[in-house]
């Protein structure tokens, strides 16, 4: 697993009070991690705080799994 | 004096108490905060939530971490996700509501239950630490860093809006902010629900979380903060004693849940008490300081006694809204007094703010629910720190020191608030 990877999942355990186990790659943030949209408006902010990096609102719309979040940083981070 | 009671009775119906939830600086249930409020020990140290050296005071009645004695372990009853998006208050609320609940047996309800279920939960401040916090992240990092959960997790309805989402409770949902008369507002407005069938059954409470920096702040800067105890913080609070002055600032929640009579008897429920009379009043006179005759005071008392249909030697204990200040505590007892004329001497009058400070929009909630623990136990807790009563005290029966035993038929219970707001309760055993 990439370290990418690694410090998304940690975000998104401590964000959504989820079971690290259930933080798979294909998980849905909504439909399988139990967030709403103000959640995930959060967690894009945590993890431009946590990389460096510039999420704008219509990319961040289109992020909506664990994978979607790691691929979008591991392009994007600096 | 009393002559309405028996319209009223025609009219309204009966309101009685079924579940109690505290979370306070001296315990996070119910008879742990009551043992040592009972057993005078007092809440107070130095601050430990940021350093408070070059404050106006140093001290306060903080709840308790969860390795304490007596803390408050929030992960036991409030979601891990919830706990990370509000303020302190909003964790206390949900607590203590939760404790309510089960307490009264009330967390299963059936969807019809439900729909007459409602809370009434408030707060005077609200999100005080969160708007400090945030807006110290707005100053800092731009609009784009602030929380989206900022809103929601300060705003002082949301204690009612989690606990109806947790429990699914779809009757009225409701917030009282009356600044330190909030609790007793909060459980005399509930009850009304009730009475006046809008309701069979609402959690009714206030809460507190402001021991922050610009919270400090701006109390210590409206001179209503106790600042001279340093040394020993737990003399800081002393009602009624010469050397006060001012206020000790505490944290926390109360909930009660408050029940239709025949609701209750139904269901078998431990009915605690029943609440009969509520009064509320206006100084229309300063922001801060009490009316200097304590008119606003006497007419809440003087409203919730006449509708109680009691008489004044039917209360055996009043909970006084004593807050430790130099002006308020005398003008409360001279209002006290001119109420109770001769029967002053069969009454033992009490302030727990002595033990767990000020908990503000929370106090009213707490303190009726020490009154109930009072009928309950025939025990009144005591005033602490009562060395040196001021001229006004003599005669009347302040407990000092040391809790009493004795008949606690029916009690009355003081709030009042910054804007001029009173609010007064009595409850009898039953």
């Amino acid at each position: 697993m990439s370290e990418t990877a690694d410090r998304v999942k940690k975000i998104v355990v401590e964000h959504l009070g989820v079971e690290a186990d259930k933080v798979t790659e294909d998980a849905s943030f909504i439909d399988d991690l139990g967030a709403d949209s103000l959640d995930i408006v959060e967690l894009v902010m945590a993890f431009e705080e946590e990389f460096g990096v510039e999420i704008p609102d219509d990319a961040a719309e289109k992020i909506t799994t664990v994978k979607d979040a790691i691929t979008y940083i591991d392009e994007h981070k600096g | 004096m009393f002559h309405d009671k028996k319209d009223l009775e025609k009219r309204m119906r009966r309101v009685v108490v079924t579940g109690l939830g505290l979370v306070t600086p001296l315990g996070a249930d119910v008879e742990t905060a009551w043992k040592n409020i009972v057993a005078a020990r007092s809440g107070a140290a130095t601050i430990t939530r940021f350093d408070a050296t070059d404050f106006h005071t140093n001290y306060a009645c903080e709840v308790k971490p969860a390795d304490h004695e007596y803390g408050f372990d929030p992960n036991k009853r409030v979601d891990h996700k919830v706990q990370r998006q509000v303020d302190p208050f909003i964790v206390y609320g949900i607590d203590a509501a939760s404790q309510a609940l089960e307490d009264a047996g009330l967390t299963d309800m059936s969807e019809a239950e439900r729909f007459r279920a409602g809370c009434s939960i408030g707060a005077g401040i609200g999100g005080l630490p969160g708007i400090e916090s945030e807006s110290l992240v707005l100053a800092a990092k731009g609009p784009k860093r602030v929380s989206p959960h900022f809103v929601h997790g300060r705003l002082i309805n949301l204690i009612s809006g989690q606990v109806s989402i947790k429990y699914g409770l779809m009757g009225p949902n409701h917030a009282v902010v009356t600044a330190c008369s909030t609790g007793a507002h909060s459980i005399g407005d509930a009850a009304r629900m009730i009475a006046a069938d809008d309701a069979d059954v609402m959690l009714a409470g206030g809460a507190e979380g402001a021991i922050c920096p610009i919270g400090i702040a701006g109390f210590g800067q409206a001179r209503a903060l106790s600042t001279g105890f340093r040394d020993d913080p737990t003399r800081g609070s002393r009602p009624y004693d010469k050397d006060r002055d001012g206020f000790v600032m505490g944290e926390g929640a109360g909930v009660v849940v408050l029940e239709e009579y025949e609701h209750a008897k139904a269901r078998g429920a431990t009915i605690y008490a029943e609440v009969i009379g509520y009064g509320l009043s206006g100084d229309a006179y300063h922001v801060t300081a009490p009316h200097p005759e304590g008119s606003g005071a006497f007419r809440s008392m003087e409203m919730a006694l006449r509708k109680s249909g009691l008489a004044l030697e039917d209360i055996d204990y009043i909970n006084a809204h004593g807050t430790s200040t130099p002006l308020g505590d005398e003008l409360e007892l001279g209002a006290v007094r001119k109420l109770f004329g001769s029967a002053m001497g069969g009454v033992s009058m009490s302030s727990t703010k002595s033990a767990i400070g000020h908990l503000l929009g929370g106090a009213g909630a707490v303190e009726s629910i020490f009154c109930i623990l009072a009928m309950r136990d025939g025990v009144v807790p005591p005033t602490l720190n009562l060395d040196n009563p001021s001229e006004n005290c003599a005669g009347v029966d302040l407990v000092p020191h040391t809790a009493k035993q004795r008949k606690v038929r029916a009690v009355l219970n003081n709030s009042f608030g910054f804007g001029g707001t009173n609010a007064s309760l009595v409850l009898r055993a039953i």
